[in-house]
């Protein structure tokens, strides 16, 4: 009990003192999980759309040609992102780019361009290339998950939406992606909850979100565990409040669970008219 | 009477070495209500497939309005626009309500604006008797509700035939009254339909014409008296015997 108490005021002085960095540090992290999380998507669902394009006998050969050259690029990017550590990712992309290209290589062209347009430094090289990590790795999970979630959807859902004269393009926008989103939503949750702990290894090329702010405070006092805990509590806050709101996505999207009915189904009862008139001369019959 | 809307001439269909159709002659004018029928494996579904472009045939020529399907223009979702179809397992799009599966062909294939598809969708729903179930989920009707809306879905197009692929096959015998008392409707408002069943009665009293499939081929023809009631091959007449 004694050793619980000592806790508590140990946690309670170490937030006091470092709140503002614990914050920050959360907020990075939320920021580079959700937004690498969205772009990992976006290039998750183009990368499944693309590689499960329909290719029929009759079709010319340059779409057939260009298909396939589609696909072996999306098959060696997912396979090198997802076989790799994203640690080693981060530090081949960050020291790799400028060795091969130099200090005005094309990353850090677009930071500062994009500081340009905001008239401020709003991102960083470290940022630009955290961003551009998470998110192409997620993007190489995602794209199997998406190509997985359109084979699932019912062939008979296609076939409706070509029976109203709906191209491809046209079924895959109105009809089976939405249906597809809503199925791997517990996979895009899987993936938001993975990047905000995962995000972590950012620490390695200097991006400074929740698990750097620990080795920061840590570093000066040589305390771990009090601001173990703080993390500890930190982190499982922000992915059980990402559950939940995602959750809650689902349950908008399912729809409501009754509807409204005006007027009874006059169609219902007069086909069952037949079987009725039996029971009744049944009960006469008794 | 003018051109006929469909004309099927030596059509075939093989997957791979299967011969599933050989042959196959035969026309739709307007306002016929045709019935295919024959047993399991005859090739009648593969046929209404192939007329709806869903399976690529493997020869032969398939006229709409007089001209070679595969050449119109805008290629087979335009083909698509004027030939509905209703599907055994009904196929509505599970990720909307029934109102919505009925406004998204008009809006987004023939881009009518909202207000006009939602009062054909009313109508047809009305038809034939959806319309209180407008808010409802695919997931959330019966079986011959599901169809019936499935058929409001295909009117909405305006097609000038409708193609029926046993669309009482996965129902429960007490809901398939329901959906062809709908079809009989249609049948008597003049639309056009192509229809595989195994309801013989249903053929028998709605259709103009009935045509019986055995193994791939088109065994016979006729009215529905002459196919019912004077079949002139043994293997009509074994049929007829096995499903009465």
């Amino acid at each position: 009990m004694d050793n619980f108490s000592k806790l508590l005021t140990e946690i309670g002085e170490t937030w006091a003192k470092n709140s503002t960095q614990y914050l920050v540090g959360a907020r990075q992290t939320i920021l580079l999980a959700v937004v690498a999380t969205a772009i990992g998507c976006l290039i998750g669902f183009l990368c499944g759309v693309l590689q499960t394009i329909p290719v029929q006998k009759h079709d010319n050969v340059f779409k057939k040609v260009l298909l396939a050259v589609v696909r072996a690029v999306i098959r060696v990017y997912v396979e090198v992102f997802r076989g790799t550590p994203m640690i080693l990712q981060a530090v081949f992309i960050y020291f790799g780019v400028p060795y091969f290209f130099g200090t005005d290589n094309v990353f850090q062209l677009l930071v500062d361009s994009v500081n340009g347009a905001f008239g401020r430094p709003v991102l960083t090289l470290i940022g630009f290339v955290s961003y551009f990590v998470v998110s192409v790795n997620t993007g190489a999970y995602m794209a199997e998950t998406v190509r997985g979630g359109i084979l699932s959807i019912d062939p008979g859902q296609t076939e409706g939406a070509k029976a109203i004269g709906m191209t491809h393009l046209q079924t895959m926008l109105h009809v089976i992606l939405p249906q597809m989103f809503r199925n791997i939503i517990p996979q895009i949750g899987n993936n938001l909850i993975v990047n905000i702990k995962d995000t972590s290894v950012m620490f390695i090329i200097g991006y400074t979100e929740l698990f750097a702010v620990h080795k920061g405070v840590v570093g000066s006092t040589y305390v771990y565990f009090p601001s173990a805990v703080i993390e500890m509590i930190m982190y499982l806050a922000m992915t059980v409040i990402c559950s939940v709101i995602l959750r809650l996505l689902e349950r908008k999207l399912d729809g409501p669970e009754n509807f409204d009915v005006t007027t009874a189904d006059s169609l219902a009862h007069t086909s069952g008219m037949t079987t009725y008139v039996k029971k009744k001369e049944k009960e006469e019959l008794r | 009477m003018s051109e006929p809307i469909l004309v099927i001439r030596h059509l075939s269909k093989s997957f791979g070495k299967n011969q599933v159709l050989t042959d196959i002659d035969f026309e739709v004018d307007k306002g016929d209500v045709t019935c295919i029928i024959g047993a399991s494996g005859s090739g009648k579904s593969t046929l209404l497939r192939c007329v709806n472009l869903l399976e690529t045939p493997s020869g032969g020529e398939i006229l709409y309005m007089s001209s070679d399907i595969r050449s119109l223009k805008g290629g087979a979702p335009a083909y698509r626009r004027k030939v509905g179809m209703v599907f055994q397992s009904f196929n509505l799009f599970y990720n909307m309500n029934v109102l919505k599966n009925c406004t998204v062909g008009p809006r987004k294939v023939l881009h009518v604006s909202k207000e006009e598809a939602e009062k054909t969708a009313m109508y047809y729903l009305e038809k034939v008797g959806m319309a209180a179930y407008v808010k409802a989920r695919p997931r959330q009707l019966s079986g011959g509700q599901k169809q019936r809306v499935a058929i409001a879905r295909a009117l909405c197009m305006h097609p000038d035939i409708l193609l029926f692929d046993e669309p009482t096959s996965a129902l429960d015998p007490e809901m398939v009254g329901e959906v062809l008392s709908v079809m009989r409707s249609l049948a008597k408002d003049g639309m056009t339909m192509l229809v595989v069943t195994h309801e013989m009665a249903f053929a028998r009293e709605v259709a103009n014409k009935v045509v019986y499939m055995n193994k791939g081929v088109i065994l016979e023809q006729g009215t529905p008296d002459q196919i019912f009631n004077h079949p002139q091959h043994q293997e009509t007449k074994d049929f007829l015997a096995r499903v009465r």
